[in-house]
């Protein structure tokens, strides 16, 4: 035992000493397999942690969601399409709700805008003309408690109102755009005549009912689009997904870049590789030693890129908020919002990056000195 | 100490370029003697130093070694024979450019997994006593051609071989220098080591720590000393 | 011990092996301090009954994903190819065939 790792500590100083006689390109080589598995890594880790958060904060949303579709598009609710509804057994609670858009020429930033359920901030109750705004929307305004904003409505006036707070920074993942206000600031604001609702939300108290309930409920209201709390989180969990998009190009670029490398470093040795390996061999190295020697050569680059490009993407996604992906996130948007992810890893995904990022590499490396491995060494003392 | 018995080696066989380098060599290696093979180019006398080392195997005929047939051994145990029973200087040198001295000599003993710290100081008093101590952090390729081959000789010497392979040693030399290597030999010589060589260089062939001199044409023998 | 280039690479390997699970350590200690912020968040997420991360503020549909229908897309364009960034971020909500069905399966039902 002593022996073997004895021996594997020579292959290493021999196969280390190889590489530093080309210092500038392998170091190069090294920095560049580094960063591919930064990326990766960096994607992998923010989508998955992204998914993660939004499954734990996303459960409280709302059991059901009623929409009315007229003509393919969402449309409001008329008023008399609650009581429509009637009793369904199993729902607790049914109430309109009031949101929508408002696109603000100023800073050319969409806002949602809340009507927040009634009972649903007791402590700060939003009077008509006060607003409670999201840290965002707060940020992209320049706007703190107490200050007064205007907003040009649809129908040509304005209106103003004044902050009353800001949400908390923490919670700006789910409410960077936020804008709540109360009914009737919200009804004068649209023209949204009374009785008329956004859609309906309904708390199921029985998690089993609630696909029961939801097919009741496009029986009783046939131009009613049900969206189950199951279908949120099932959207999230698709979030990043690899076959979209600006993943799927980041990827197919990451895998031509290791197919690549792979190809550069399996397509032969140069003739002056060759002529070593043959002197290896005539000094005394069987096959075996020249294929272990190259092995740990592949292994170690190999390892040490993942090592530092993991570490790196750990160091990125949650020490620095995925800086990088920041513009590629926000896209056109103006409003971007400000958050920590909580660090979660999927052990399964970090094996796989390890298994793709080590093994191709180190088999690439020795294949093609398989064939030199194997000649007899008797053409070096020819040669 | 070697018995050779009938070698023949062919190269290509079976092709239209088959060439028998060695026709039916049948020759006795004396130990702790030198023997010096002699003859014109393509006469086979590299052909018959990489069968006597166990370089190559030939393609009928016998070698024994020790009263041991040696001809018919898998790679694995040729290579443990030729580790430690041979030690080669090749007419090119072939060291490892870019490595150190130093580690150009440690190279042949790195598969065996020895104790390395005993490797370096063996390492490091070969090079001493070939009077290149003061070159052992130096690149091989800064070195100039009788250094390089000093420390040919040591790497060939690291792992306390029985024999010395050299082949052509003073056909990149000049006369200074190939006096010193004859010195160098007749040191190993009296240190007990058998000592195999090819050359047609006069200064070689007829000094007098060559024991034996053989010659050979067209791949065989031709008279003997 | 170190002049030996074997030695020199397995104190580097030790110190990124030992960075690389100070990571795993790092989420945890993390983990367990984001509980607080992330309970506040699912109560707002409650209190307000959201229904989307508020991640891509382009469109409408980009902004509740889970609220979209397959038509909201195309709304600008009736051959409407994605135009927003973030739509190539997101895919369409899986759900969005599954509710069309079951109206298709109301639909035979009530005849």
């Amino acid at each position: 035992m002593r022996t073997w790792i004895e021996k594997q500590k020579a292959l290493i100083d021999f196969t280390l000493s190889s590489l530093a006689r080309r210092k500038l390109k392998n170091l190069g080589l090294l920095l560049v397999y580094t960063l591919i598995v930064f990326i990766l890594a960096s994607v992998m880790l923010f989508t998955h942690a992204l998914r993660h958060e939004a499954a734990q904060v996303l459960k409280n949303s709302p059991e059901v969601i009623l929409q009315r579709m007229v003509a393919g598009r969402h449309d409001l609710i008329p008023p008399g399409y609650l009581e429509k509804l009637g009793r369904i057994r199993g729902v607790q609670k049914k109430e309109g709700r009031l949101w929508g858009y408002y696109y603000d020429a100023v800073v050319k930033a969409n806002y949602t805008l809340m009507v927040p359920a009634a009972g649903a901030f007791t402590a700060e109750t939003i009077t008509d003309g006060s607003i409670v705004i999201g840290a965002a929307m707060a940020r992209a305004r320049g706007l703190t408690p107490g200050n007064l904003i205007s907003f040009r409505s649809y129908s040509g006036r304005l209106f103003s109102f004044t902050v009353a707070d800001v949400l908390p920074h923490s919670a700006e993942l789910v409410s960077a755009d936020l804008i709540l206000m109360s009914e009737a600031d919200y009804r004068a604001f649209f023209d949204i005549t009374a009785g008329y609702y956004t859609d309906i939300a309904l708390s199921v108290a029985n998690p089993q009912e609630v696909r029961n309930i939801a097919i009741k409920l496009a029986e009783t209201l046939p131009d009613s689009r049900p969206i189950l709390r199951e279908e949120v989180l099932r959207t999230y969990e698709s979030i990043f997904n690899w076959r979209e998009g600006i993943v799927l190009v980041l990827l197919s670029a990451a895998i031509l870049a290791f197919a690549i490398f792979a190809w550069d470093k399996a397509s032969g040795l140069s003739a002056e590789e060759k002529r070593e390996i043959g002197i290896l061999k005539a000094i005394g190295w069987e096959t075996g030693d020249v294929i272990k020697m190259k092995f740990w050569e592949g292994a170690l680059i190999s390892l040490t890129a993942f090592l530092l490009g993991y570490i790196a993407a750990y160091l990125h996604v949650f020490r620095f908020s995925s800086a990088l992906f920041e513009p590629v996130l926000k896209g056109w948007a103006v409003l971007y919002p400000r958050f920590e992810l909580t660090p979660v890893m999927d052990g399964f995904q970090v094996a796989t990056l390890f298994f793709f990022t080590v093994f191709p590499y180190t088999v690439a490396t020795i294949v093609p000195i398989w064939r030199a491995a194997i000649t007899d060494p008797d053409a070096v003392m020819r040669g | 100490m070697i018995k050779l018995t009938d070698i023949r080696k062919a190269y290509n066989q079976g092709r239209d370029n088959e060439f028998w380098a060695l026709n039916g060599i049948d020759l006795k290696i004396e130990p702790q003697r030198v023997t010096a093979l002699c003859g014109p180019s393509g006469s086979g006398k590299t052909t018959l130093l990489t069968i006597v080392g166990c370089l190559a195997r030939p393609t009928s005929g016998r070698v024994h070694l020790r009263e041991r047939d040696i001809s018919g051994l898998p790679e694995r145990f040729l290579t443990e024979i030729r580790r430690s029973t041979f030690g080669f200087v090749f007419q090119q040198f072939n060291l490892i450019k870019g490595l150190t001295a130093r580690d150009n000599v440690m190279l042949p003993a790195y598969p065996l997994g020895g104790d390395w710290r005993a490797l370096h100081d063996r390492a490091e008093s070969l090079l001493d006593t070939l009077k290149l101590g003061h070159r052992r952090h130096a690149r091989v390729e800064w070195l100039s051609g009788g250094e390089q081959q000093r420390v040919a000789i040591a790497r060939a010497m690291i792992n306390d071989p029985e024999v010395v392979i050299a082949d052509e040693p003073t056909a990149n030399l000049d006369t200074a220098l190939s006096r010193e290597f004859m010195a160098i030999l007749e040191n190993l010589k009296e240190q007990g080591k058998t000592i195999l060589l090819t050359s047609h260089d006069p200064l070689v062939v007829e000094s007098a720590v060559v024991d034996t001199v053989v010659n050979l044409r067209d791949g065989r023998l031709v008279g003997a000393d | 011990m170190l002049s030996r280039n074997s030695h020199r690479a397995f104190v580097f390997l030790g110190l990124f092996l030992t960075l690389f699970l100070l990571t795993f350590a790092d989420a945890a200690v993390q983990r367990g301090g984001r509980i607080a912020a992330l309970d506040e968040n699912a109560r707002l997420v409650a209190r307000l009954g959201l229904t989307d991360l508020c991640l891509f503020t382009e469109a409408r549909y980009t902004r509740h994903p889970s609220q979209a229908d397959l038509h909201t897309a195309f709304q600008d364009h009736p051959i409407g190819l994605e135009h927003f960034p973030s739509g190539t971020l997101l895919p369409p909500p899986r759900n969005l065939a599954s509710s069309y069905e079951n109206l298709d399966r109301k639909t035979k039902s009530a005849d």
